[in-house]
């Protein structure tokens, strides 16, 4: 890697070691991938994925501390993944100890390191840090140093910024330098489809089904997806970029997608069409019955596969102001045709909490309170990773936390029948 | 036996048993409950990989094909190593992926004498030939004999 005299001289310890080693770590990382040079992050923030005090990160909070107590903090101030604590979530006396007393016990020291660190607000804590409300979202063509599987994903896609799929740690390290490897999705070569994905569904698939089709094929390549925009249309307008962010991070978490192109959709789809097709590329296509089965090949690992759902979370990413309106004004219609007023199983719909400020200055945000589901901005993936909550049967609409908990994945439908009418 | 030269993305010498998936390694949904848990041998939590759910990781050589999933997955391979809960060795057949890079990267700069070999770019016949068990042995110029 060619480095300018500027990035050769924090190398060699000119801002002192620890800035040296931050600088060393960015370049082996990019030496991992061949690349040529680093270039300089051009967003206003940045996004962080770390946002949990869980007390076995321990060695993530020891290096932060390292940079604090070096002097060493962020360029950028930046937004965090969502917060794994929120007491309006259901939780039992067991789980509530277990939460508080034996997992999350780093939080509050986490937050504060945080906070010196660069945190934008006390409330830039989302997924979905791109959302209007949250104030972070980048321009076309930024160059960023996020990590966040699904905000990554969103970013390249659905935004045209340049971002890889970075780790996190790696995340701070690349605003604390100012600058991040080029390789992979920020060089054109890298952005360009090495799969053809034609969508030939006989209705709208699926956001999240969809998605985990994508990325269990093509793993970490680039999809060039044809006809879904005859059922999201051609512009990018709330519904469209909310099923995107369902979408991608269904790819990005069943698989390892960092960039998608919908034709006729997104911003490079759009500039460039098929030429963004690389030579060769492989093809895939997506039909009724492949999402058949890929949902069929689900594992169910739920004590009981039988059992009873106990909770639902539907917001894995947090959804959009709109997909909350949709929800109250769905779960509201079917509660009527059951001749029903309240939910009947314990329900969480998550969003960022500045999303949340702005539907609760709705009157969706009474009619939803009626109805008996709870909107909180909590991360339900860290409240679903601990032993109790695996032999808990949780219900989601999200295929990344059907990924990485024991939640079971149900679709936007079986969710609406399951909570307003119980069952499947 | 056979012998199979990758590229060093860390350096190291190591022999270990084999344990081997051919799918993506989710690396958050196979470390977090062991290392959040304190499963001492770190079996792998991932329901959605036949291949290694249930089977201790620590000191094993880890014969993949990329690691896949969040991009918490380079802390937590760094975590891992931190805590002394890693693999012996990680042996890609692809090009190493970016959190998998990350974390081996970040473990070699800011975790004091740890040693964990990460080879890449070993091949698709790498991983259609080594089996769960085989003996592995890393040489520090990225070639991996397994017997």
């Amino acid at each position: 890697m060619i480095l300018t005299k500027e990035q050769q001289a924090i190398l060699d310890g000119a801002k002192g070691e620890t800035m040296a080693k931050v600088m060393k770590t960015m370049v082996m990382y990019g030496d991992a991938f061949e690349a040529e040079k680093l270039v300089p992050i051009t967003s206003n923030y940045n996004h962080l994925v770390t946002s949990f005090g869980l007390k076995v990160m321990s060695p993530v909070y020891d290096l932060m501390q390292q940079l604090l107590d070096a002097g060493v903090t962020s360029g950028q101030q930046f937004s965090v993944d969502p917060r794994p604590l929120d007491k309006n979530v259901p939780a039992n006396f067991l789980q509530n100890f277990v939460f508080r007393k034996f997992m999350y016990t780093k939080q509050d020291f986490y937050e504060d390191q945080l906070n010196k660190l660069g945190l934008m607000d006390k409330d830039a804590f989302s997924c979905t840090c791109y959302m209007d409300e949250m104030g972070n979202k980048p321009r076309k063509g930024d160059v960023l140093s996020w990590a966040e599987s699904s905000a990554v994903v969103y970013a390249n896609s659905v935004l045209g910024a340049r971002c890889n799929r970075n780790s996190g740690i790696i995340d701070i390290m690349g605003s604390i330098v100012g600058y991040v490897p080029y390789f992979g999705l920020l060089t054109d070569e890298g952005r360009k489809a090495t799969w053809v994905v034609k969508v030939k569904t006989t209705k709208k698939p699926e956001a999240q089904l969809l998605g985990s089709a994508i990325g269990m094929k093509v793993m970490e390549d680039v999809p060039y997806v044809q006809g879904l925009d005859q059922w999201l249309g051609t512009e990018l307008n709330d519904a469209a970029c909310s099923y995107l962010k369902d979408f991608g991070a269904a790819t990005a978490s069943n698989g390892a997608v960092g960039l998608y192109h919908i034709e006729n959709l997104t911003p490079e789809a759009v500039e460039l069409g098929k030429s963004l097709i690389a030579e060769g590329a492989k093809e895939y296509i997506i039909d009724d019955a492949e999402l058949q089965r890929v949902k069929d090949n689900y594992p169910v690992i739920w004590k009981k596969a039988d059992a009873k759902p106990k909770l639902c979370f539907v917001g894995c990413p947090h959804l959009s102001l709109e997909q909350l309106k949709e929800w109250t004004d769905k779960i509201e219609a079917a509660l009527k045709a059951n001749g029903k007023k309240k939910i009947c199983l314990p329900t969480v719909l998550t969003a960022a909490p500045k999303v949340l400020e702005a539907f609760n200055k709705t009157d969706y945000a009474p009619r939803l309170k009626a109805t008996g589901v709870i909107t909180s901005y909590i991360c339900p993936l860290m409240y679903m990773n601990n032993p109790l909550c695996k032999k808990m049967p949780v219900i989601t609409s999200s295929n990344k936390l059907r990924t990485y908990t024991s939640a079971r994945y149900y679709t936007d439908e079986e969710i609406l029948r399951a909570i307003t009418k119980g069952g499947k | 036996m056979k012998q199979f030269q990758g590229r060093v993305v860390t350096p190291g010498e190591v022999t270990a048993e084999a344990v081997v998936t051919k799918q993506g390694f989710n690396t958050l949904a196979s470390l977090q409950m062991a290392l959040q848990f304190g499963d001492k041998e770190v079996k792998c939590g991932d329901q959605n990989n036949e291949e290694l759910h249930g089977k201790p990781l620590i000191g094993k050589a880890l014969c993949l094909p990329q690691t896949i999933g969040s991009t918490t997955g380079g802390l937590v391979l760094y975590c891992a190593c931190a805590m002394e809960r890693n693999p012996a060795c990680m042996l890609f057949a692809n090009h190493i992926d970016s959190l998998a890079a990350a974390g081996a990267v970040l473990a070699d700069v800011w975790v004091d004498g740890i040693t964990m070999p990460v080879i890449d770019c070993l091949g698709d016949e790498f991983l259609n030939y080594v089996k769960d068990g085989m003996k592995i042995t890393v040489k520090a110029n990225g070639l991996v004999c397994v017997e």
